[in-house]
């Protein structure tokens, strides 16, 4: 997989956050455009477009769900973009429950209570579908695979309703 | 005997030459140049020995003047007097009263580029500007001994969104400058101040200059200045403050529809007693007009209740910021203040409120942009090949393009570190669909009207499919300036369409060269003179920095391909001493440029694995 190869770090879905940090900032310092400012104009254009894919590389690394859609990507499962639907009523039924709470959040005589018990949920359903995906994804079987792809596609959901949450905290905060 | 020479690795053999490179802060107020001399950077100054040229042009029945010598009339010839046209740059008029209110120009924008009107007729703010920047220029080389600058690291606020990013290179390129760089005001702040602290950790840089606001959240370690977060206002400055004590001055006194020379002198009333009133409880202010003469009296109290939304303002930008960072305010080790504004007594107290530290103010507010970005041009031009020092900036505003009802699709979020490059996919949604259009958008609303508009361009000939057959692949590049470049392909067949984002009101190369054209004299064998100049500088500048990749990392190079490279080179060489013609030196420069692609390749890829080796063996 590329990306784990341009940071030189094994392939795994448990990542070493500063690893990855001071790999980057090695990768950035032979790489980065203002490295390259006497070369030729090919060689500068090529510094550029190295540092994007060194940079685009950093941001699917460190971020959980991102480096999880990269890697099923990698094995031939990609789940960016995708339109597919989950099929798993239980679940969407929670997550509908938890939509109706956030809407709540707006006008609840508490909204700081309302904010942490949500975040408290948001956090324990993150846990539980990221806990198996290191163990998912290392493996060879492919149906493996699609049960990490499953996870993954919950997560989206997990992660929406975070940035959501986020959102109206910072409406509520504004004014 | 004589001892043998042996050249660094990275190095040329040649004897080092010191290039000449500036740092010019290209102020709404005031501008400044800078420069490093003998390893120390300072700002350079006029005969009087002032390091600050007041940004102001004023235009006169021939020629102009630029600087205080303009600034003395801003009263007595408000029209031909233009302050404060940063402001103006990369907007369009409407968005101007909007934002300013009441102002004593006569603009226009028609054929959708704004100007302003003077007695030596229209003038675009990418004019003013580049008529200061021009100023700068001269200042540096008449202190270089006439010498010609080979390039300036120029700044720009962070929060300035593409348009005027643009905008602020196109004056540059007017006033004859090589720019080797835009850089963000208060990252290059962050240079000055930690290079010369030598301070590691995270760092806040608070900028409030004449008309705009920075709020930057920064990591220092070992030599790379990382931002991590920006935020901020390009609309929000010492203007504002001056434009409340207008208000005041208006209700105190009955004056309501001022003239252009009333409402210029009550400008400079207010700036005054806001000025004054860092260092003194009360003022009070005479205004003389329309033969009336009124006092007003503000106090540091009355001024602080009118300034407090303001400052508030600043504030929320503050919190957004930290929070993009995920930074939370005990582990911001300093707060930097940077811009004349941040003088504010009510600025200052509700800054170290906020972040809950004494701001750091001992360190000169005016000049510190430009000593940042003097130590980046340094860098840049080749001066000080050992240093360690790595900007890392980041993408101030989303960029995203128009989807379906009026909505904008983010492509690239805020605050995502530059270059960066992206894609996304989209598809027709008519049967039989062959083109479409792309609108380019900035800002972080869900709204196209509530985003700024970049460019609008279409993608033709894509062959008529069924809808949502075609792929239509969009990619945004942005590179280390800040400045977006768009490319759309149809998948399937390779249909393409580029453009390099130029707002719609911005101004087009052709007319840049058109503008270069007219402003010399005698235009035509002047201007072929200079390209051909220029054309060979570069010959040279491309030769000496293959020469210097050859003399350490030829062996990545078979010898039939190098052979190829030396042939091409030597071509270069020799029609750049023979030729009158730029445009055959400019081939000849191409083909040495593919001849080294692959060896630039090579280098690129091997100085990776290199610094990557050199990671391991660190942590072993």
């Amino acid at each position: 997989m590329r990306y784990f190869e341009l940071f030189s770090i094994p392939v795994n879905y448990d990542v070493d956050l500063q690893e990855i940090g001071a790999r980057y900032l090695e990768l950035q310092r032979a790489a980065h455009p203002d490295r390259h400012s006497g070369g030729s104009e090919r060689e500068k254009l090529l510094a550029v477009q190295k540092t994007a894919e060194i940079n685009d590389a950093l941001q699917t690394l460190k971020h959980p769900l991102k480096r999880a859609e990269y890697m099923l990507a990698e094995l031939g499962l990609e789940l960016r973009g995708e339109q597919q639907t989950l099929q798993d009523p239980m679940f969407l039924m929670q997550q509908m429950e938890l939509r109706e709470e956030l809407e709540e959040v707006k006008t609840s005589s508490d909204p700081d209570a309302a904010i942490a018990k949500l975040e408290q949920h948001i956090k324990e359903l993150n846990s539980e579908y990221s806990n198996e995906l290191q163990s998912l994804l290392a493996s060879q079987e492919e149906n493996d695979w699609h049960k990490a792809a499953d996870n993954v596609r919950k997560l989206k959901f997990v992660y929406k309703l975070k940035d959501e949450l986020e959102r109206i905290e910072d409406e509520l905060f504004d004014d | 005997m004589a001892l043998l020479q042996i050249a660094e690795p990275g190095q040329s053999t040649a004897p080092h030459e010191h290039k000449l490179a500036v740092g010019i802060d290209l102020g709404t107020t005031n501008s400044l140049v800078a420069t490093v001399q003998s390893g120390e950077a300072k700002t350079l100054t006029d005969e009087l020995g002032n390091a600050m040229l007041p940004s102001v042009v004023r235009y006169l029945e021939q020629g102009h003047v630029v600087g205080q010598e303009a600034a003395v009339h801003a009263a007595d010839d408000p029209h031909n007097t233009l302050i404060s046209v940063k402001r103006f740059l990369g907007k369009t008029q409407a968005e101007i009263e909007a934002s300013y209110g009441q102002l004593p120009y006569e603009f226009n924008d028609e054929n959708g580029s704004l100007h302003i009107h003077t007695r030596q007729g229209d003038i675009s703010p990418v004019q003013a500007s580049s008529d200061i920047l021009n100023a700068l220029r001269e200042r540096a080389e008449q202190s270089f001994g006439g010498d010609t600058i080979t390039g300036a690291v120029i700044t720009v606020p962070a929060y300035f969104d593409d348009a005027q990013r643009h905008s602020t290179k196109d004056a540059a390129q007017l006033a004859g400058i090589k720019v080797l760089r835009l850089l963000n005001e208060p990252t290059a702040a962050a240079v000055a101040y930690g290079l010369d602290s030598g301070q590691e950790g995270v760092i806040a840089v608070y900028d409030l200059g004449g008309g705009t606001f920075d709020i930057s959240i920064l990591r220092l370690n070992k030599g790379v200045f990382e931002v991590l977060a920006t935020g901020g206002d390009s609309a929000l400055g010492g203007d504002d403050f001056d434009a409340l004590l207008v208000e005041h001055f208006k209700q105190q006194t009955g004056a309501h529809n001022l003239s252009a020379n009333t409402l210029r002198l009550f400008i400079n009333k207010a700036k005054a007693c806001k000025e004054a009133l860092t260092n003194y409880a009360k003022v009070n202010v005479g205004l003389e007009f329309d033969g009336q003469t009124h006092t007003v009296e503000v106090t540091r109290e009355l001024f602080a209740e009118l300034a407090i939304p303001l400052v508030k303002k600043t504030l929320r930008s503050c919190r957004r910021a930290l929070k993009d960072a995920g930074i939370s305010t005990d582990e911001v080790l300093e707060v930097v203040m940077v811009g004349g504004s941040t003088r504010m007594p009510i600025v200052r107290e509700q800054v170290g409120e906020f972040f809950a530290k004494e701001p750091l103010t001992s360190i000169d507010p005016d000049r510190v942009v430009a000593i940042g970005a003097a130590i980046q041009a340094d860098i840049l031009v080749g001066n000080k090949p050992e240093a360690d020092m790595l900007l890392l900036d980041v993408l101030p505003l989303s960029l995203g393009l128009e989807t379906m009802g009026g909505l904008v699709e983010k492509i690239i979020p805020r605050n995502t570190t530059i270059p960066v490059a992206r894609a996304q996919e989209f598809t027709t949604f008519k049967d039989g669909q062959t083109a479409m259009a792309l609108h380019v958008l900035q800002g972080e609303r869900e709204l196209v009207d509530d985003c700024r508009s970049l460019a609008k361009f279409s993608l033709k000939g894509i062959p008529p499919m069924a809808a949502g057959a075609a792929h239509i692949r969009v990619t945004f590049n942005v590179d280390a300036d800040g400045l977006l470049s768009v490319t759309a392909m149809e998948k399937s067949t390779g249909v393409q369409a580029e453009i390099q984002v130029k707002p719609s009101f911005g101004l087009s190369d052709d007319q840049v060269a058109e503008m270069l054209k007219s402003s010399m004299s005698n235009a035509k064998e002047d201007m072929q003179a200079r390209m051909l100049k220029e054309q060979q500088v570069e010959a040279l500048r491309v030769h000496e920095a293959l020469e210097a990749s050859l003399a350490t990392d030829s062996h990545l190079l078979d010898e039939q391909e190098l052979a190829t490279l030396r042939d091409a080179m030597a071509q270069m060489q020799a029609i750049s001493a023979s030729t009158t013609e730029p445009q055959e030196i400019k081939d000849a420069i191409e083909k040495v440029d593919a001849a080294s692609s692959d060896f630039a390749a090579r280098r690129m890829d091997a100085s990776i694995k290199k610094a990557l080796t050199g990671q391991s063996v660190d942590e072993v």
